[in-house]
């Protein structure tokens, strides 16, 4: 077992916690990195959808694991970005300055999105963010002139600075940069005073107040960054799939945003990342397994949505924490070895929330 | 005379047809322990919810320091220097015991989330300080065990210090302790004792308690306000308030009560 030797507190701000940390977060950059080298252009555009898609859930992961507020309406932010993107490179503008607007805007529309979360809660504010996703779809049918209405809209080539961006390695390694700068973020602001200012808004709104933190401000500000991220991925997103249309961003894909969150574990930078992952991945094997099935089951429409439907019922019931539970199980049981014992990470059930003010 | 640090004018709260809270004055001088008591019911905790304005009274005004602060929003209370703990423990459950005391350090913090999300040098240097700080209090409550231990998984005893630490951590002026010695056993009763003394005489905090225990309100108050039903019954020190009448009836019942 691993014990940590703590002698500065600077090790308590450090990102990486030990040596090992270290070593094996170096090893993950170089395989992101050889990635291209040793993958087929398939499994590189996977790769790459992965990484927009992390980009996203890192925003829900913000505002709905950390924050507490759950928004179903994430779709709408995504379109947000999609749209101004293709609108903006349309325009002439540079990516740099186009994919920054993208996020601004989705950013404030987040603001507007979550004023109504300064008065509501939990399945109110769903609700309400629910409508909104649904607003924003039904705007992007109507506003023909910059999106194309159903017909969809087609994105230009990619061009930085001379480099074709088109291509399928570069293109992957413009994702992958941008997701690893998100994350960075992100872990920045967990481990600052803005960080802190949204767990504890999580956990007791009450003692949030009276520690001194501003719920309205605190939560406009998970609300805009939330947005702004998903802002980011979709601009991305419309890049990666070059011609995009209103139904790419509707309910469903809220739904499957807050699935991977779920599935990942909610409450865990990692489980960010591992939820689009495991989507990804999962998908695939349907993809391939399909045929090996009877045609009578292989060849059912609501195949896919099904078998993630139960994925997410089984986390539910058995692994809350999500993928991210299942691996620090893991990666405790190989640092113990042969020491795990079952119920390790049992916790003990508390009923002290029984007489809440309010 | 000096002011008072806190003054409470006149205070009245109405919940519908309840008059939880009617027409109570008082006044907590710098660097006193002054207790509220009173039985279950007599508006003792919505006084400190009136306080730390997470309620709003109907009529009347509390001041700290001469200022009107029962208008204000709670976080802006909480700035001047007003730190509580609550019956039902509100802790950050899913957050480590350093986190919980690191949000403590929130108002005093002097970076935006913009820099935050960049970690600037500022913020990374304000973090040290505001660790260093935290630790003096981790000290200060003997937590040094439980430093990165989740709240969720702590006994009851320790979230109650950890909880009276997070509010120190604030490095608050008035502390506003509610039930601090409830659900602890004797020794732990007996602890809580010894630091809302050095709370007082160290630290040199003023503390407002509401509680139940007599034994620890006559060890460590200055002066008690007995409350019953929403009114003042008496106020003095232990001694005195204890020795009441009006506050014998309304604990054990009066002998015309039938």
């Amino acid at each position: 077992m691993h014990f940590l030797f703590k002698t500065a507190y600077a090790q308590d701000v450090a990102l990486f916690k030990h040596g090992g940390q270290k070593f094996w977060y170096a090893l993950l950059a170089v395989a992101l990195v050889a990635a291209p080298f040793l993958l087929s252009e398939y499994a590189l555009s996977q790769f790459t959808f992965i990484g927009i898609y992390a980009i996203v859930c890192l925003g829900l992961m913000l505002l709905s694991g950390f924050t507490g507020q759950v928004s179903l309406g994430h779709a709408g932010f995504l379109a947000m970005g999609a749209y101004t993107e293709a609108w903006l490179q349309s325009m002439g503008w540079p990516f740099v300055l186009s994919l920054t607007m993208s996020a601004l805007v989705a950013g404030i529309t987040g603001i507007l999105v979550g004023l109504p979360a300064l008065r509501v809660k939990g399945i109110y504010l769903a609700i309400a963010t629910l409508a909104f996703g649904f607003i924003i779809e039904e705007a992007v049918v109507r506003a023909e002139h910059i999106t194309g209405g159903n017909a969809g809209r087609q994105l230009e080539k990619l061009v930085i600075a001379g480099i074709d961006f088109d291509d399928g390695i570069n293109y992957y390694y413009l994702v992958t940069a941008i997701a690893v700068l998100c994350v960075l973020g992100v872990l920045n602001l967990l481990r600052s005073p803005t960080g802190r200012a949204f767990v504890a808004i999580r956990d007791s709104e009450v003692s949030a107040q009276s520690m001194g933190i501003n719920l309205a401000y605190y939560k406009t500000v998970a609300f805009a960054l939330s947005a702004a991220l998903a802002g980011i991925a979709g601009a991305l997103y419309a890049h990666k799939i070059r011609f995009i249309t209103p139904d790419q961003f509707g309910f469903l894909q809220s739904i499957e945003l807050l699935m991977m969150v779920v599935i990942g574990g909610l409450g865990s930078i990692q489980g960010a990342i591992f939820g689009p992952a495991f989507w990804f991945i999962v998908q695939q094997v349907i993809v391939i397994g399909k045929d090996w099935l009877p045609p009578a089951l292989g060849q059912q429409t609501g195949l896919q949505p099904t078998i993630f439907g139960f994925i997410l019922i089984a986390v539910v019931l058995f692994e809350p924490m999500g993928l991210y539970g299942r691996w620090l199980k893991f990666r405790t049981f190989l640092q113990i070895f042969p020491f795990y014992r079952k119920g390790m990470f049992k916790r003990q059930k508390s009923y002290m929330k029984s007489e809440r003010m309010k | 005379m000096t002011t008072p640090m806190l003054e409470a004018v006149n205070l009245s709260v109405r919940f519908g047809g309840l008059l939880a809270v009617n027409d109570v004055s008082f006044e907590v001088w710098p660097n006193e322990v002054f207790s509220l008591i009173g039985p279950n019911g007599a508006g003792k905790t919505t006084i400190f919810n009136l306080i730390s304005a997470l309620y709003r009274p109907t009529s009347g005004e509390v001041r700290f320091e001469g200022e009107v602060i029962s208008r204000m929003p709670p976080h802006v209370v909480a700035r001047h220097g007003i730190a509580r703990t609550f019956q039902n423990i509100e802790l950050f459950e899913h957050a480590t015991v350093l986190q919980n005391l690191l949000v403590g350090r929130h108002c005093h913090r002097h970076t935006g989330w913009v820099q935050d999300l960049l970690f600037t040098g500022s913020v990374r240097r304000a973090e040290l300080e505001f660790r260093r700080q935290v630790e003096e209090v981790i000290e200060f409550l003997d937590l040094q065990h439980y430093r990165d231990s989740l709240v969720v998984g702590l006994p009851y005893g320790v979230r109650k210090v950890v909880e009276l630490a997070r509010a120190l951590s604030m490095r608050p002026r008035l502390l506003l302790l509610d039930e601090p010695s409830s659900g602890l056993n004797t020794e732990e009763t007996e602890d809580m004792g010894f630091w809302i003394e050095d709370i007082k005489a160290d630290l040199g905090i003023t503390v407002i308690m509401v509680e139940h225990d007599m034994g620890l309100v006559s060890r460590v108050s200055d002066r008690v306000l007995a409350l019953n039903l929403g009114e003042v019954l008496t106020l003095g020190t232990p001694e005195e308030v204890q020795a009441h009448p009006g506050v014998i009836e309304a604990y054990l019942g009066g002998v015309d009560d039938d």
